[in-house]
């Protein structure tokens, strides 16, 4: 037959298993998305949102944008060996059906052309065809002298530590860097035989001896063939099954997939869509200031993949969702991590049956629900009970006898039927006061009520209470000039969105932007999420955190949750004070009016 | 009769420590020890708390101190009467010394709670029982041993055994037995990794510097365990070993186990020199201790003039408090002398 | 006289050389901080729990120590695990993380009431 050679076995055989074994985990992994997200398939497919997919596979899984933004060199990387390996096939296959004349040659055609393909660019398109495969080659190789670089010296692209890859995926990566010098080595050969090569391979071609020639030619290509065998029958189970992958997952998350609570296809697919890039390593707090490098989320999504997950990995991490930024896949680290942490239920039981029940107070406007841990900062109480009163709110402070837990450190340590347990008890109360608006003080209580809660009213942190006060005039803050830093807390920032709220509040003194901010604010290191962290390692990432926020030496650091202000404080560094607190100190006292006006008013934000 | 400024009776550290400082003003010194050796109880010790000061180090430096010109040391002299004559004081010893200076300097230090008085933990009844001071031998010589000559699975430590206890009369706490307990399973376990070692309490008092951190290290480092209850009853064993009874108080349990070595922290007492010489010039105090004429202001002199005290004699002390007080001490028979010459 | 609400029997002398040391021991390796406990009680004493019921974390804490577990698991299910007792310690004791330890080897233990 013409066009064929044994050689190219290896490369079919393993192109064939490579597409077998990735169409059967994707056949696997759809028919085990939970029904919502079935449901967001069906109704999303035909819409435009596939499109919208479609560009963002381009951006993406292409072109690396996400990554280029974190920087430029590790960007053109990434994108040189992926982008420049697609166009590579593409218009290798281009290039192969115009000389076939068909379209329907055989596929090891387009691979192997330069082989089988001797006679020199006589067909159409043939010389600018071969000189854009060169110089796709050429792009490629390049971006694999920067993977080399990468590995030996990681800061040169802006990376200061890289993912430890275990042997295998060793094995696979040593396969793909095989794959492209062989190639150019075997093209360069035949040219240097047949001179049938572009710029590039003509050129290396020129510099091979021709007494060795005509023997290195057919091994080279067998070499070729069998680099791409090794790299295809690896691939599904490598890190670099995100290839084919990231697709599936770009689709799935633009026709709108939620992670969910419960593990389903969706987690394997995400657990798969991961390129072990390592970005999410530098990110992590554990890393630079605990000196804590194998637990981190690259490592926990290859150990849940491969089904190796140690406790150690799952439950030491601060759930401060730096990792889940950063990620250029966009994976949702932090929802991943909490699903391999529920554990299992018991049918029938319910726990937490002693607690007492509460009486709601009845006729109230604001419940307030300061939180477990506001009862170690009572300053926060105290602020907040003196703005209720200069606003003259009609109140009623629901925990401050015998509070129930939100229910949400429960569930951080995947304990979910008890945290729902409490989460009854509490709506209980919450929902017969039939107030109109509940307001916490402690950002994990704000998070459980908005997601996990199902309340009659809707709820507020304090610092978005206090702004709609201040901008309705409810309360007036005397000017001040003193100079503040804010701290995001992790649950309230990019747990809960909010950002701006209190910095409007703090607009009113003289507020110091920091570098980490809003969404790369970093972790106090309190913590609930962390079960396992020493309280010494714990205390190293406060005081870097500190140490950073008050580089400018603010007069005040302010923040909105108790247990940033208590891991805060006891660092020294500088008056640590709630977002309330400050507020409180610094009221104006204006006249009141009447309560009945208020309760119109109250229909808030 | 012999002539001295100072006659210093008891060569332990403070008496020792004092002599030297007085030697090097250009006093004549004179030093009298009962024992056959110098050093008093720190003849025994291994290594001091909070940081494990090697003793022999200690014992060293004082030594070389006693070689000091200006004093004369008399060993094997026990004094046995301390007069007034005129101006002057009257040392007499039981070997025929006699020696008549302007100042004398009381350092006759402490004795050990005779631990037989509480016969209930059976001591000198079951030989797995030893006091702190024997355990402290073995650890220097480096060889822990149950009765039957065997590595121990579980040392238990009891402590104030003689101390804050009515029953025996000695109502005060001797200071340094908590710290010597913690320093001492540290030191057991460092010789012997796989010993179980518990120490029993009423109260951990850790009122020096780094005590609090030792503490800490005998939990976290050598997992030293603490039962809150007093042993108050031990009994043998078929196989020789002892059972130990308390009450863990913190679980409100009657508690037992079974171990093979129990040592017991004896509290300090004033010795048998301090008790009798005290008692003939008269500075007595409660338990036999000496007493100063101000514990805030003149805590070296005594209502004679001329007789000063440093050092055990007066109240339980940790090594480092004694030695300060000896100095303190020289210092005021120093300016005392300098105010005679005047 | 109030009945403590406690299910633990107490009638019995430990006797530490039967009791099943392995186990605390299982946690101490978890959890190392657990060895610096003084057994002060602050941690019982700022419990959310405390204020419902007589879950009384130092002394469960104590009695698993020594080997003692009956009743001790229900005991543990009253804890919200909301954290404060981890914030009050002055030892630096990790005491979520021993009560989250303490649960699990308990269910293998099989010392779970099955009500």
């Amino acid at each position: 037959m013409m066009n064929y050679h044994p050689f190219v076995i290896p490369f079919t055989v393993g192109a064939l298993f490579l597409f077998g074994v990735v169409f059967y985990k994707f056949y696997a992994w759809i028919a085990a998305l939970d029904r919502k997200q079935k449901f967001m398939v069906k109704q999303n497919i035909f819409s435009f949102k596939t499109i919208r997919a479609i560009g963002e596979i381009f951006r993406e899984a292409l072109v690396h944008h996400n990554i280029y933004k974190k920087n430029p060199v590790l960007g053109y990387m990434h994108m040189s060996l992926a982008f420049g390996w697609f166009l590579l096939i593409v218009v290798g296959k281009i290039k192969a059906s115009l000389y076939a004349g068909t379209f329907f040659e055989p596929p090891w055609l387009g691979i192997f052309f330069n082989f089988f393909a001797v006679d020199g660019h006589a067909f159409s398109y043939g010389e600018m065809l071969t000189f854009t495969m060169d110089f796709l080659l050429l792009i490629i190789l390049s971006g694999l002298a920067l993977a080399i670089i990468k590995r030996v010296k990681s800061s040169l692209l802006g990376m200061r530590k890289t993912t430890k890859h275990s042997r295998f995926d060793r094995i696979a990566l040593s396969s793909l860097w095989f794959i492209f010098p062989l190639r150019l080595m075997a093209e360069s050969t035949t040219a240097s035989l047949h001179g049938n090569g572009g710029f590039l391979t003509n050129s290396v071609g020129h510099l091979i001896p021709s007494a060795i020639a005509p023997y290195a030619e057919l091994p080279l290509w067998w070499a070729y063939s069998i680099s791409l065998f090794v790299f295809f029958v690896a691939l599904p189970y490598s890190r670099y099954m995100h290839i084919p992958t990231e697709v599936v997952l770009i689709l799935l998350r633009n026709w709108g997939a939620d992670t969910g609570e419960q593990l389903s296809g969706y987690t394997d697919i995400q657990l798969n869509s991961c390129s072990r890039c390592g970005i999410c390593i530098d990110a992590c707090q554990l890393n630079f200031a605990a000196g804590i490098s194998d637990v981190q989320s690259v490592y926990f999504v290859r150990d849940a993949r491969y089904k190796t997950l140690s406790d150690e990995v799952v439950n030491n991490c601060l759930m401060c969702g730096r990792c889940s930024n950063e990620c250029p896949v966009g994976l949702e680290l932090t929802l991943v991590r909490q699903q391999f942490r529920n554990k299992q239920e018991i049918p029938g039981k319910f726990y937490y049956e002693y607690t007492e029940p509460v009486e709601s107070k009845a006729g109230v406007d604001v419940i307030y629900y300061a939180g477990c841990m506001t009862h170690l900062t009572p300053s926060i109480i105290i602020s907040m009970k003196k703005i209720f009163e200069a606003a003259g709110v009609n109140y009623w402070f629901m925990d401050e006898d015998k509070g129930v837990c939100c229910g949400r450190p429960l569930r951080q340590q995947g304990f979910i039927q008890q945290s729902k347990n409490l989460v009854i008890k509490n709506s209980r109360i919450i929902n017969s006061a039939r107030a109109k608006l509940l307001v916490t003080s402690c950002p994990i209580c704000y998070k459980s009520f908005r997601e996990e809660y199902n309340l009659n009213l809707p709820v507020m942190h304090h610092t978005e209470y206090i702004e709609g006060l201040l901008a309705d005039g409810r309360i007036t803050l005397n000017a001040s000039n003193v100079t503040v830093v804010y701290h995001d807390p992790c649950e309230l920032g990019r747990g809960a969105n909010i950002y701006e709220q209190p910095r409007n509040i703090l607009r009113n003194f003289s507020l110091i932007e920091s570098d980490y901010e809003k969404e790369n604010s970093l972790c106090c290191g309190g913590s609930l999420s962390d079960a396992i962290l020493d309280l010494r390692l714990q205390l190293k990432i406060r005081d870097h955190a500190l140490g950073e926020l008050t580089k400018d030496k603010p007069e005040v650091l302010v923040t909105a949750c108790p247990l940033c202000k208590k891991s805060f404080v006891h660092g020294n560094k500088a008056r640590v004070m709630d977002i309330a607190e400050i507020v409180a100190g610094n009221l104006k006292v204006i006249a009141r009016k009447k309560q009945s006006v208020r309760k119109e008013e109250l229909q808030l934000v | 009769m012999n002539k001295a400024d100072v006659v210093v009776i008891g060569g332990g550290p403070a008496g020792i420590e004092a002599a030297y400082n007085l030697a090097r003003d250009n006093h004549k010194v004179v030093l009298v020890e009962k024992e056959k050796e110098i050093f008093g109880h720190m003849q025994t010790a291994y290594t001091l708390f909070p940081n494990f000061q090697d003793a022999s180090e200690i014992r060293s430096s004082l030594l070389q101190k006693t070689k000091h010109g200006n004093i004369t040391l008399y060993n094997n002299s026990e004094v046995t009467q301390v007069s007034r004559e005129n101006d002057f004081w009257r040392v007499q010893t039981i070997n025929g010394l006699d020696f008549i200076a302007p100042a004398v300097l009381l350092a006759s230090g402490f004795k050990t709670f005779d631990a037989r008085y509480k016969e209930e933990l059976g001591y000198g009844i079951y030989k797995g029982v030893i006091t702190s001071v024997e355990f402290e031998e073995m650890l220097k010589v480096g060889k822990i041993q149950t009765a039957n000559g065997e590595k121990p699975r579980r040392i238990a430590f009891l402590n104030c055994v003689g101390s804050r206890d009515e029953k025996v009369g000695n109502h005060y706490c001797s200071r340094v037995c908590c710290i010597n307990a913690v320093k001492l399973s540290i030191e057991a376990k460092k010789q012997l990794p796989e010993v179980e070692a518990y120490c029993f309490y009423m109260d951990i008092r850790m009122s020096g510097q780094f005590y609090e951190e030792l503490y800490r290290k005998s939990q976290e480092d050598f997992d030293v365990n603490y039962i809150r209850g007093r042993i108050s009853e031990v009994a043998p064993t078929i196989d020789n070993r002892l059972q130990v009874k308390c009450e863990d108080t913190l679980s409100q349990t009657p508690l037992k186990m079974t171990v093979d070595l129990l040592v017991l922290m004896i509290g300090i007492e004033a010795s048998e020199g301090t008790a009798r010489i005290g008692e003939q010039v008269g500075v007595n105090g409660e338990y036999n201790f000496s007493k100063s004429i101000s514990l805030h202001t003149a805590d070296n002199k005594t209502k004679h003039q001329g007789f000063f005290l440093a050092g055990t004699c007066k109240r339980p002390l940790t090594v480092p408090e004694t030695m300060a007080d000896a100095r303190a001490a020289a210092l005021e028979i120093d300016l005392y002398l300098k105010s005679l010459s005047q | 006289m109030k009945d403590l609400g406690f299910s633990i029997s107490q009638s019995r002398t430990i006797d530490l050389d039967k009791s099943d040391l392995s186990a605390y021991r299982r946690v101490v390796e978890k959890v190392p901080s657990a060895k610096l406990c003084l057994m002060c009680g602050a941690c019982t004493a700022t419990c959310t729990a405390r204020n419902h019921t007589d879950f009384n974390f130092r002394k469960v804490h104590l009695l698993f120590r020594r080997g003692q577990f009956e009743g001790l698991a229900e005991e543990l299910d009253k804890c919200m695990l909301c954290g404060k007792c981890r914030l009050v310690c002055n030892r630096g004791v990790n005491t979520r993380a021993i009560i989250y330890n303490m649960r699990i080897i308990l269910e293998n233990l099989n010392y779970k009431s099955i009500k």
